[in-house]
């Protein structure tokens, strides 16, 4: 990956490049590396949580022990993993959809990246320091302040750099969408993934927040002992429970609507078909993501909030299936009359739509208020949520991964072994949650560190465990895939799929500024277009000048190391003296990197036309 | 996409926040920076409408809140508002020293505003032992109002560094967006006070 | 309701058909086998949405599959590109009105069960019992019986319960899968449902939100019995003479171990003259102990687990806030005799299940 671009540098300036880069193509890289490490740390909890569940009363892990890795599952899966490698492939893939030559905000990209890495690195620093937290991934007040020691409190500083960083990104992502598409983009002739990003970034904007206030509560609650949700001073722990979804369903939608990005443009190319209904789809992400704002009560309809609240917001949860149904179809009618290329990436994008069908499909079922009072935490809810979030997101970044890593690293992923990581994945997937929908509807709630024996559930927990073991096989044959990629895999050009967006008319890596003249778009799927109706170049949209780029800089990661400084300080302080000295001496040194970044003018450079031409003039001798 | 950041002032655009790219970016990130912390307060003033009842036996709006210093608050932040809508007038006048001076009036204000809500609180919790620990009405409260106050002083600090930085080289193309975004901060964060006035205070008041 | 029940009943009796081939678990624990009015009523929802459900997957699937077969790369026309498609007004306007139409199908009946299943207007005439979840047993107290149990609910059979949920420490979530949905136990309110039990039986109870180390052995029992025997449990349990003569000499030394380690400071062995509205012991009620389907939620009633309990309750039930009392084996045998003879009615969890 990348390395032979190093050949004539040291490891050490690589490096130094990454620490430093402002580039949101290796920025993206970053990001998905990250997410790809925190993924497997949180299949390798799924693995212990699923070991201890094999058979009835098993003792693999200590009850505390299973309660840390069900509450680092889940948060390392949405905040550390999918979240983060999806973010990644936004920064790959956005900008030069749009005919960017940059993000609006390289600096703030880098910052939200660092403090991603930071903040998940902080989360998990837990395990060595007394014990991760163990509340679940939802830390619900009540128990989050019963949690004893410090896992809890790593959990709150953890997410909030976290989140900081990636409220950074998707206030970038809109800046970059609404102000620098290239020549003749039109909003309605951004390509799908770029609208998805767009809505995605807006989802984070107004949900993230809420997110950040919660845990600022639920911190003083457990610190400073403030009264929110502590009862006997007349705290309300269901705000919480509020908050937190208010947070917590746009960010299911935070993780979905990307991925229905992904697979419009892989349904698109490899059926070599322009995406059917393209108006339709982007006014129906656009619904999905609007009532995923007015839905978030129905993860609460056991919570007692009285029937008028809970007959509101289930119809209004069952009102989603009508645009996403809207997108299942178009999909299929982008297909029909296609002329279809199944290869890995399309491999998980026709994988994605049976499992995620069922996924909506269980999903309307549980916005069903009183069918909802036996689907509540159950494993039914369990296995909902994973056909959604495995079935669509995860799909979807395997599809993304493997339609843009020619454009990242300028080699096809070999395609044999995608086809045999997407098989194990796919069978496993569906022999670990296909039966939980059974299991939670026979009476296994979730979150049980035991099952009891006699109670009919061995069978269906076998089964799920035994699916766990494949999906692990599916992960192990795709980093193999990576390694053996970067080894001996097939050199791409700038186009291996035939493809209609403007990131396949340059060069696989991209150049460092994307393009010598910015794109001129004509119309949805521009390269397309002048694959049919013109030469199949690109017109450029700009005379050939002096390209402004913006200067690297290691502020991100050193103000990122503060806050992490700072977090760990915080969350010790309560013990300790010297966590006050961490958390001053960090937060100054943040504060103090901040300043360095206010005060020095930071203008960029310019890369002069000569160099701008001779590589036009070497691409055109290819 | 070439800017020259030494234009002379002879040949200043009329709109010299938003006249480059990056001023444009910087005007647009704002916004929605804005947006989301609206929703921010938007969770705090839930918290604090739910929970302002709940007294736990301590003190309550009615005992606390008297509107003599609040209005003087509200005051002193409203014109503050206004001095630094001077201040972007003359930095679209090319006037930098103006700028500067009611940029100078606007951070005074603001420190005002600060010293009140500092005697503010210290009044309640000398007074009427009433902390954020007393009940769950005192978190809420002290969560929303100390945000804002927070936001103030995060205003102010950063007022005080771009007026330094800036004090000696005069407008530019490269620093006029920092001016302009610096402002538009400051109208939300007066923006939001009003609401603090109008549900905290004065609804406090009368129930 | 009832006159929607009837017309689905065929559909009914197929998916329950499918249901049972494919396994519905564990009778009395499973909501795939409904016994009471609540959990009959999200059960039928459940079939109706997933009947509708079924249809749309399978419309999804039958498209998808012609696709798949029909539009693949076929050999010999590699380079063939096919129409660019912008989109079709009908088709799209189709798929968009028959979702609705679907929604709207679900939608009605769950708003109905929905007013329907929270409707308290009558709660004063019928049991009305307040529940109380602590980590990590459950406590019953029947309001106008004035009776306190732990763990063990005991109502009549075909007879409208009102249960009024709390927590007293971290929140709970009430689940009788077989009878009812769940109903959150939040500390700071009460939360109202009732429960109608259609048969006579002993019905599991679980937990379902995550409340701490022993969340998942956080089981207890519904004994629903007939009302004659509920009448007689309840006199039973009101003529409690806690100096009963009936014990054995080695539990008339257990008692007094119990009573010389202050055991009562947190287990109340209830003369119902003691009887407090509303107070939650600190840990269960033992009062009729010795009839107990299971004891610490999940753990068989003899002697042999009591006795390890007594001595070793940590490793039993990880996190549970009994005190290490520092019994030998032989004080704690003794103890163990004497609550298990704390037996007061003859209506017992033995006695429904024959």
């Amino acid at each position: 990956m990348g390395i032979a671009a190093t050949e004539k540098r040291s490891i050490g300036a690589f490096i130094w490049d990454y620490l430093t880069t402002v580039d949101h193509k290796k920025i993206g890289i970053l990001y998905i590396l990250g997410g790809g490490f925190f993924f497997l740390l949180g299949g390798l909890e799924a693995m212990v949580i699923r070991i201890q569940l094999i058979e009835p009363n098993n003792d693999f892990v200590s009850a505390q022990t299973f309660n840390e890795m069900l509450t680092m599952h889940g948060t390392t899966m949405i905040f550390l993993a999918a979240m983060p490698i999806i973010i990644g492939l936004m920064n790959v893939a956005m900008p030069l959809q749009i005919g960017a030559r940059d993000v609006a905000f390289p600096f703030l990209n880098a910052l939200g990246f660092w403090l991603f890495m930071f903040g998940g690195i902080l989360l998990n620093l837990s395990w060595f320091l007394g014990g991760a937290p163990d509340a679940g991934w939802t830390s619900y007040a009540s128990l989050a302040m019963d949690s004893p020691g410090h896992g809890v409190d790593f959990y709150i500083s953890g997410l909030q750099i976290a989140g900081a960083g990636t409220l950074m990104g998707g206030i970038n992502f809109i800046a970059t969408i609404v102000n620098m598409r290239g020549p003749g983009m039109t909003y309605l002739r951004m390509p799908m993934f770029a609208w998805a990003t767009l809505i995605t970034s807006i989802l984070i904007l107004f949900a993230f927040p809420a997110l950040t206030i919660n845990l600022f509560l639920l911190m003083f609650d457990r610190m400073f002992d403030t009264a929110f949700f502590n009862v006997n001073l007349g705290g309300n722990q269901v705000i919480y429970q509020h908050l937190f979804w208010i947070f917590g369903h746009p960010e299911v939608y935070i993780l979905i609507l990307p991925v229905f990005g992904i697979f419009s443009d892989v349904f698109s190319t490899f059926s070599k078909k322009r995406l059917f209904g393209y108006t339709a789809m982007v006014f129906a992400t656009m619904l999905i993501a609007f009532l995923g704002f007015m839905v978030w009560a129905h993860h609460m309809f056991t919570v007692g909030l009285g029937p008028v609240a809970n007959a509101i917001f289930a119809v209004g949860t069952m009102a989603i299936a009508v645009p996403t149904g809207i997108k299942i179809f178009n999909w299929l009618a982008t297909m029909w009359g296609g002329n279809i290329t199944i290869n890995a990436a399309m491999h998980w994008a026709l994988g994605f739509i049976p499992s995620f069908t069922i996924g909506g499909m269980t999903g309307v079922m549980l916005g069903s208020a009183v069918a909802d009072y036996q689907y509540h935490d159950t494993y039914f809810v369990v296995a909902h949520f994973h056909y959604v979030i495995i079935g669509g997101t995860v799909f979807g970044i395997f599809a993304g991964l493997h339609y843009w890593w020619p454009k990242m690293f300028g080699k096809i992923l070999n395609e044999t072994l995608g086809k045999i990581t997407f098989w194990l994945f796919f069978i496993g997937f569906h022999l670990t949650f296909m039966i939980q929908h059974f299991l939670g509807l026979m009476g296994m709630p979730r979150r049980y560190w035991v099952f009891l024996e006699g109670r009919e559930l061995d069978l269906g927990n076998f089964i799920s465990t035994i699916g766990a073991f494949f999906m692990a096989a599916g992960v192990i044959v795709f980093l193999y895939n990576i390694i053996h990629t970067a080894i001996k895999g097939e050199q791409a050009g700038a186009d291996p799929w035939d493809g209609r967006t403007l990131e396949w008319s340059i060069a696989s890596p991209p150049p460092y500024y994307n393009f010598e003249q910015l794109p001129l778009t004509r119309g949805l799927d521009p390269l397309w277009i002048e694959k049919t109706e013109g030469n199949g170049k690109i017109v450029p949209g700009e005379p050939l000048g002096d390209v402004h780029m913006p200067n690297g800089s290691i502020l991100p990661f050193l103000m990122s190391f503060g806050f992490f400084v700072a977090g760990l300080g915080f969350i010790y302080q309560v013990d300790h003296w010297l966590g006050y000295i961490a958390l001053y001496g960090g937060m100054a040194f943040a504060i103090g990197c901040m300043i360095v970044r206010s005060l020095k003018d930071d203008h960029g450079y310019y890369i002069p036309k000569e160099e701008l031409e001779e590589a036009l003039v070497e691409r055109e001798a290819d | 996409m070439s800017i020259d950041h030494s234009l002379f002032p002879e040949t200043m655009p009329s709109n010299p926040e938003r006249a480059t790219l990056e001023g444009k970016n910087k005007f647009m990130g704002l916004w929605f920076f804005l947006g989301g912390e609206t929703v921010l307060f938007a969770c705090l003033f839930g918290i604090y409408i739910a929970l302002k009842n709940s007294t736990a036996g301590g003190p309550s709006s009615t005992d606390l809140f008297g509107l003599e210093l609040v209005f003087f608050m509200t005051v002193l932040l409203l014109s503050s508002s206004l001095t630094s809508v001077y201040a972007m007038y003359h930095m679209r006048n090319n006037d930098f020293k103006k700028m500067m001076l009611w940029l100078g009036i606007t951070g005074l204000l603001g420190i005002g505003f600060l010293a009140c809500e500092i005697y503010e609180f210290a009044h309640y919790i000398i007074d009427y032992d009433f902390t954020f620990r007393s009940s769950a009405f005192g978190s809420a409260f002290y969560a929303l109002v100390g945000f804002h106050g927070g936001h103030v002083i995060f205003g102010i600090s950063w007022l005080i560094v771009l007026m330094i930085r800036n004090a000696r080289r005069g407008l530019n193309l490269y620093n006029a967006p920092k001016f302009n975004t610096f402002s538009l901060y400051w109208h939300f964060i007066d923006v939001v006070w009003v609401f603090v006035f109008t549900v905290v205070y004065l609804m406090g008041m009368v129930s | 309701m009832k006159r929607l029940l009837g017309k689905t009943k065929l559909l009914f009796l197929l998916s329950f058909i499918v249901l049972l081939l494919a396994g519905c678990g564990q009778e009395n624990l499973t909501a795939l086998i409904p016994k009471g009015y609540g959990a009959d009523s999200s059960f039928y929802l459940i079939v109706l949405t997933t009947i509708v459900m079924t249809f749309v997957f399978l419309a999804v699937i039958i498209i998808y599959s012609i696709v798949l077969i029909r539009f693949r790369k076929k050999k010999g026309r590699e380079d063939y590109i096919p129409k660019q498609v912008e989109g079709n007004k009908t088709l799209e306007t189709v798929w968009t009105i028959i979702p609705i139409i679907l929604v709207l199908i679900m939608a009605v009946p769950t708003v109905l069960a929905t007013f329907d299943l929270a409707d308290a207007s009558d709660a004063d005439e019928h049991i009305n019992i307040h529940v109380t979840g602590k980590q990590f047993w459950w406590h019953f107290d029947y309001e106008k019986e004035q009776i306190h149990t732990s763990q063990d609910l005991y109502i009549p059979v075909n007879t409208k319960v009102y249960l009024h949920v709390k927590s007293d420490d971290v929140l709970h979530s009430f689940w009788i899968p077989s009878l009812h949905g769940k109903i959150d136990a939040n500390p700071e309110n009460v939360n109202t449902i009732f429960i109608e039990a259609w048969e006579e039986g002993v019905y599991q109870g679980l937990c379902a939100e995550l409340c701490g180390l022993s969340h998942s052995l956080m089981d207890f029992k519904v004994i629903v019995v007939s009302e004659e025997d509920y009448d007689q449990w309840v006199q039973d349990m009101q003529s409690v003479n806690v100096d009963d003569e009936s014990l054995d000499a080695v539990a008339q030394d257990g008692k007094a171990l119990f009573e010389e380690n202050n055991c009562m400071n947190c287990h109340a062995i209830g003369s119902p003259a003691d009887y407090a509205p509303g107070r939650v012991p600190v840990g269960p009620d033992l009062t009729n102990f010795g009839n107990r389907d299971k004891f610490a939620g999940v753990l068989e009633p003899t002697k042999e687990n009591l006795v390890e309990w007594l001595i070793n309750n940590e490793e039993l039930k990880p996190g549970n806030h009994m005190k290490n009392m520092d019994l030998t084996e032989d004080e704690a045998g003794k103890i163990a005799e004497y609550l298990m003879q704390l037996k007061h009615s003859d209506v017992t969890p033995e006695s429904v299940k024959d």
